[in-house]
């Protein structure tokens, strides 16, 4: 078989995604800790505790600056954790694909399976994080109900790239790399805590590149109740990184595992 | 197809890795309802070979197709209807005995229904796992695991079970256990496929068997067909022996083959009668005296130098 042959997704995936959710219900405990604590705590102590220093930003308190932010940056790491140590953990040392891969279950179906399932996590922890601001007083409008498809494809879109990741991988540590190079700067400079437009000139282009300034730039006035701008752009760009990023890790995968 | 189609048929089949071949352009065919036997060494292509049954590993050269369907083309249908007990158990850790069997009948597309809750009961009851249905895996004795894993590998109802290395690691007693299943599934109609390197396991089982070594398939046949074309009936093995009584035996003894293995020397024969009347006038001598066995010819076949 060609590794370069495109995939194909069926109904099997939905298996995989099955898999995952009844692991997490198992352990929905801790989860729920980790979702809800950690937006509180950083609403609560940025939000309020810089916020009392800064005021507003982009025409809103900053508490709701952020907390439209975090929505969009909860999705990326929430999807790059699952689709690295989870997704490496079942496909090196629990053999768990080893075991999926002898039914008719393929690697196609399982990477698009994980891939549901990380924009799934990323989705439970988006609204996590709405529910806290929405007891802030951040959210405004019903239209913050289209944070939740928004969240799903932020989650799409990172996943692939973990899981390619995960592909590279000989051991966990290798994912430092990916999180001090990669998501941590993005995280930073792409309008989660301050607005893009204050960044220098050839800066703001090149962030134009990554795919969080875009996943911001919808979820922002989706929460906030503000003008979308250029929607189908920054949708276009989540879908993209999502569809090709999956294609890579299928391709990657197949070379990995089937020797 | 009919049932005296066989179940697998491989051309020429080769597998490369750079310039390590593993599977050195190798041909057979395996009958439909029989117990057949991969015996050989390690290294000597045994998983590389059921692993391109499956469509997991590509192959570099040949064909291979399993019910008559072309691999790689065909693989996942294959697969449906394949059951397979891979060398190192892959239970789902996060799951408990009866949520892996479940949850590996979802992989396969099948519906969790009543019919399925049947087969799984029927499924625990042949592993006798019934009581510890709800156990999570990693409280598993390496029996229980092994049984599971057979278990798992019927909730499909498959045609062709593979089985590599299935007993590997386990206690005499869980091997008699798994032997007897086995035994079962075959008497069911079921064409069993397995790799081991216990020649006990292999003349149990095995209705038919090849022994490969270094990518290559060296014979084929029955256990007793393989004994009586490559190694004499008989065996005298002699213990604990020295390099005088080596040669001093040598000496004395004629008309048989000799082969030295560590302090062990081994005599193979058609007739031991006048051997055994010298040995045992030599009363310092320990000697077991037995029919020829699986583990003469692999012996000869692949040689006695250490593998790993």
């Amino acid at each position: 078989m060609n590794v370069w042959q495109l995939p194909r997704i069926r109904k099997n995936a939905f298996a995989i995604w099955h898999r995952n959710l009844l692991v997490w219900k198992r352990l929905i405990g801790p989860a729920m800790v980790l979702n809800f604590g950690e937006p509180t705590l950083y609403l609560l102590g940025l939000g309020f505790g810089l916020g009392f220093f800064i005021g507003e930003m982009g025409d809103m308190p900053y508490i709701a600056f952020l907390a439209s932010g975090i929505v969009a940056s909860s999705a990326m790491t929430t999807a790059s954790f699952e689709g690295m140590y989870s997704v490496f953990t079942r496909m090196v040392p629990q053999r768990t694909y080893e075991a999926i891969m002898a039914t008719p279950t393929d690697i196609d179906d399982i990477l698009a399976g994980e891939m549901l399932w990380c924009a799934t996590k990323s989705l439970i922890s988006a609204v996590a994080i709405l529910i806290v601001a929405f007891f802030l007083d951040v959210v405004h409008g019903w239209q913050v109900i289209f944070v939740i498809p928004v969240v799903f494809l932020i989650g799409l879109c990172f996943a692939g790239p973990a899981i390619v990741m995960s592909s590279l991988a000989s051991n966990y540590d290798f994912f430092n790399y990916y999180f001090v190079l990669v998501i941590t700067p993005m995280f930073i400079v792409s309008g989660v805590f301050y607005p893009v437009s204050t960044l220098p000139e050839l800066m703001q282009t090149a962030v134009q590149f990554l795919p969080l300034p875009h996943a911001v730039a919808l979820t922002r006035p989706l929460v906030t109740g503000q003008e979308l701008t250029q929607p189908v752009l920054h949708l276009t760009v989540l879908a993209v990184y999502a569809v090709v990023s999956y294609y890579i890790a299928v391709v990657m995968v197949r070379k990995k595992l089937l020797i | 197809m009919n049932n005296t189609d066989p179940i697998i048929t491989a051309k020429q089949l080769e597998k490369h890795y750079g310039d390590y071949v593993a599977v050195a352009g190798i041909d057979f065919t395996i009958p439909r309802g029989k117990c057949f036997g991969f015996l050989g060494p390690n290294g000597a292509g045994k998983t590389t070979t059921l692993r391109m049954l499956l469509g997991l590993t590509p192959f570099s050269s040949g064909e291979l197709s399993v019910f008559d369907m072309p691999i790689p083309d065909r693989s996942r249908e294959i697969r449906a209807r394949i059951g397979t007990v891979p060398q190192a158990d892959n239970l789902d850790p996060d799951f408990t005995i009866v949520e892996n069997l479940r949850m590996y009948a979802r992989y396969f597309g099948l519906k969790l229904d009543a019919a399925l809750e049947q087969r799984i009961d029927t499924l625990l009851d042949f592993a006798s796992l019934t009581e510890r249905r709800n156990a999570r895996t990693d409280t598993l004795s390496g029996g229980m695991q092994r049984r599971l894993t057979i278990a798992r590998a019927l909730i499909n109802d498959p045609d062709l079970i593979i089985l590599d290395e299935p007993t590997t690691g386990l206690d005499p007693q869980a091997r008699h256990v798994i032997w007897s299943r086995l035994n079962e599934l075959r008497d069911q109609g079921k064409t069993l496929l397995l790799t081991t390197h216990y020649m006990e396991e292999a003349e149990r089982l095995c209705d038919e068997l090849v022994i490969m070594d270094h990518g290559k398939i060296l014979d084929q046949g029955s256990p007793a067909e393989l004994i009586k074309r490559h190694v004499e009936p008989e065996v005298i093995e002699l213990r604990g022996c020295d390099k005088e009584t080596v040669n001093a035996v040598r000496s004395k003894v004629t008309d048989c083959r000799m082969e030295h293995l560590g302090n062990s020397l081994y005599c193979y024969t058609h007739d031991s009668g006048p051997q055994l009347e010298y040995l045992r006038s030599e009363h310092d001598l320990t000697f077991m005296h037995r029919p020829a066995g699986l583990e003469d010819v692999f012996l000869k076949l692949t040689g006695r130098e250490l593998r790993d």
